[in-house]
């Protein structure tokens, strides 16, 4: 421990510094009433490009992905490299559905997807679903922030439990008093704190090894069996599915949802998404930090007696840097779990005030008493995060991160889908819920890890030849697919029939209490009514 | 290239048509054929790596132009 004296009083330092950030939140751009959920929510829906781009940025990339992109590519090779094109696809999808969902819930007043789907398709049981979907989704994902934390930590040889704790008290406390203005705040250190550590190992640590075709050559060196820095036959529809159902399942995650609906424009989601990529160089550069750590023959701790491999990104520091830039390092990884946290705990809060506690425990909520429920979920869901990882296993979190990406992905056709058409019956997409989410949990039960010693839910790549033999359709025998992907395209297929069935039995449809023109709505055109209940279809504008 | 504005015309329904551009950056990254190979190499990186890399720069210049083409009309604000 005295040997990493220096970089523990740093990261210290640099964390607590943040904190009080976090605290002061609560003043920066001070709301006229803090008891509204708009406020707390979404901090007052007033965002500009600027800060949308820090806040969405320290939303969407995440500790976690710092520190496991890498170490999958330390690990496996090419295919960890799958999070570049992930987040580089995701922004020409972002860019027109998300604009849409902004405009519509700046007309209505909503605060989270589930609200979207409760006006959209008439159908409370398709929105509980929804929100209930997102919360379970989102719980494992906070709990994962820890994992970045924790990795930072034993790097520094401290004990991870009290050290958690007491970085999850603060931060359920600054999130508390400041709402979504705390990690937007703060989002600003994160990232200039990230941005600086990144661009200095990039040229740093590849200069102390002897450059760029070192490194690959030791990766190169590494995987030489499986010729592993390329794709190969058997996992390039992974690649594919994996990015592009990824991609999918980014923007239906109630935390971007959140982050999204919190700017003020549709300018700003829309310059956003010509910003955002910015992430998107930075983290396929965080990536080769995988390579790095491959060719400065950095051994990752052991927990158990194996080698946990989320600790290879703060090893490599560690070994690179001097003391001082490694704390630096280090608190950057930290604070980049606090922003993404806050954010998670807000969506997943506000999902749970407005679709379960107003909708089914007290309808005649007052939006006081909905930013006092907020507040008191978000500490559950925090509380909640910390026993996970302390009680049951970090690990947990991970496999339970891996099945809220496939099950988010099941809300795709009421929320996705729902922004273009109403086509789809609400009876269509509950049966197309529950399709996509058993053929989803199905999957991953039967996919073994015989590196953690899981037989059930060890990965999100499911082998073709389970079900047919792939070289008959002229994929490879080892073709693998990303599970999310099949189930969703299940989830779509049901989802068409059923309507079909319903339009052909006449089934009831519930009413859609939107306007086609609400989907092009921007600010200015309409004060939007502060979180009001479900409206019918306001009369379109006449010119 | 942008819906007239001056008669009170409902307003696009499907948006403005250079939003099919769009699907350029969306399709290309998943193109595998394209990048999974070694060569050639630039300033030491494959080409898996660098052309992956190269891509982001698709998105960025394809989503400017499109918010270019398409801010002009009433959502220019």
């Amino acid at each position: 421990m005295k040997d990493h004296l220096a970089e523990i009083i740093i990261a210290a330092v640099i964390f607590l510094a943040v904190s009080v950030v976090g605290f002061v939140a609560a003043r920066w751009r001070r709301p006229t009433d803090m008891g509204h959920l708009d406020e707390w929510g979404l901090g007052g829906r007033n965002f500009g490009s600027w800060i949308t781009w820090f806040l969405v940025g320290g939303d969407l990339y995440t500790a976690y992905t710092f520190v496991a992109v890498p170490a999958l590519l330390f690990a496996s090779g090419a295919l960890g490299f799958y999070a570049v094109p992930y987040t580089v696809i995701v922004y020409p999808m972002v860019f027109v559905v998300l604009v849409r969902l902004w405009s519509v819930s700046h007309k209505h007043g909503f605060v989270t997807p589930a609200d979207f789907v409760r006006a959209r398709s008439g159908s409370s049981t398709m929105a509980l679903l929804v929100a209930i979907t997102g919360i379970v989704a989102t719980m494992p994902y906070i709990a994962l922030q820890l994992v970045g934390i924790e990795a930072v930590l034993k790097s520094m040889h401290v004990d991870p439990t009290w050290a958690l704790i007491i970085a999850f008290a603060i931060l359920a406390a600054y999130t508390y008093q400041s709402g979504l203005r705390a990690p937007a705040l703060i989002a600003f250190v994160k990232d200039a704190l990230i941005y600086l550590v990144i661009i200095v190992a990039i040229i740093y640590i590849p200069y102390k090894l002897g450059g760029w075709h070192k490194i690959f050559d030791a990766a190169d060196t590494k995987f030489a069996k499986t010729h592993g820095t390329v794709l190969n036959a058997g996992n390039q529809w992974q690649y594919v599915t994996w990015a592009l159902g990824s991609a999918l399942a980014l923007f239906l995650y109630p935390h971007s949802v959140t982050g999204v609906l919190a700017s003020r424009s549709r300018n700003v989601i829309k310059r956003n998404m010509s910003a955002l990529p910015a992430y998107s160089l930075l983290l396929g550069l965080i990536a080769l930090l995988g390579y790095m750590a491959i060719a400065a023959k950095t051994v990752p701790i052991k927990t158990n007696g194996k080698p946990d491999n989320n600790t290879v990104v703060p090893q490599l520091f560690d070994q690179m840097f001097p003391h001082w830039f490694a704390g630096v390092a280090f608190a950057a990884v930290a604070i980049g779990a606090l922003v993404p946290a806050a954010i998670m705990a807000i969506a997943a809060a506000n999902l749970f005030t407005r679709n379960i506690f107003k909708e089914y425990i007290k309808r005649d909520a007052t939006p006081a008493q909905e930013a006092a429920a907020s507040k008191i979920a978000s500490l559950v869901v925090k509380a909640g995060a910390v026993l996970v990882i302390l009680l049951i296993s970090p690990q947990f979190s991970i496999d339970l991160q891996l099945i809220g990406g496939v099950i988010i992905l099941q809300t795709l056709p009421a929320v996705g889908i729902g922004l273009y058409t109403r086509w789809l019956h609400r009876w269509g997409l509950v049966a197309g819920w529950v399709a996509g989410m058993g053929l989803g949990v199905w999957m991953l039960y039967q996919i073994p890890n015989p590196a953690t010693n899981h037989v059930h839910f060890g990965g999100s790549a499911f082998l073709l030849s389970n079900w047919f033999d792939p070289t008959s359709i002229g994929l490879d025998a080892k073709t693998q697919v990303y599970v999310g992907f099949v189930a969703v395209v299940a989830n779509a297929i049901v989802a068409v029939l059923v309507t079909l069935i319903c339009r052909a039995i006449k089934a009831p449809d519930g009413v859609d209490a939107t306007s086609p023109d609400d989907y092009l709505a921007d600010a200015g055109d309409s004060t939007p009514p502060p979180l009001a209940e479900d409206q019918l279809p306001e009369p379109v504008p006449t010119s | 290239m942008v819906e007239p504005q001056t008669e009170p015309v409902p307003r696009g329904r499907t948006g403005s048509p250079w939003h099919w551009l769009l699907i350029i950056p969306v399709v290309v990254p998943l193109l595998v054929f394209l990048f999974n190979s070694k060569n050639p190499y630039i300033l030491g990186f494959p080409r898996f790596y660098w052309l992956q890399l190269i891509f982001i720069l698709l998105s960025v210049a394809t989503t400017l132009v499109v918010y270019r083409l398409t801010s002009g009309g009433r959502s220019g604000r």
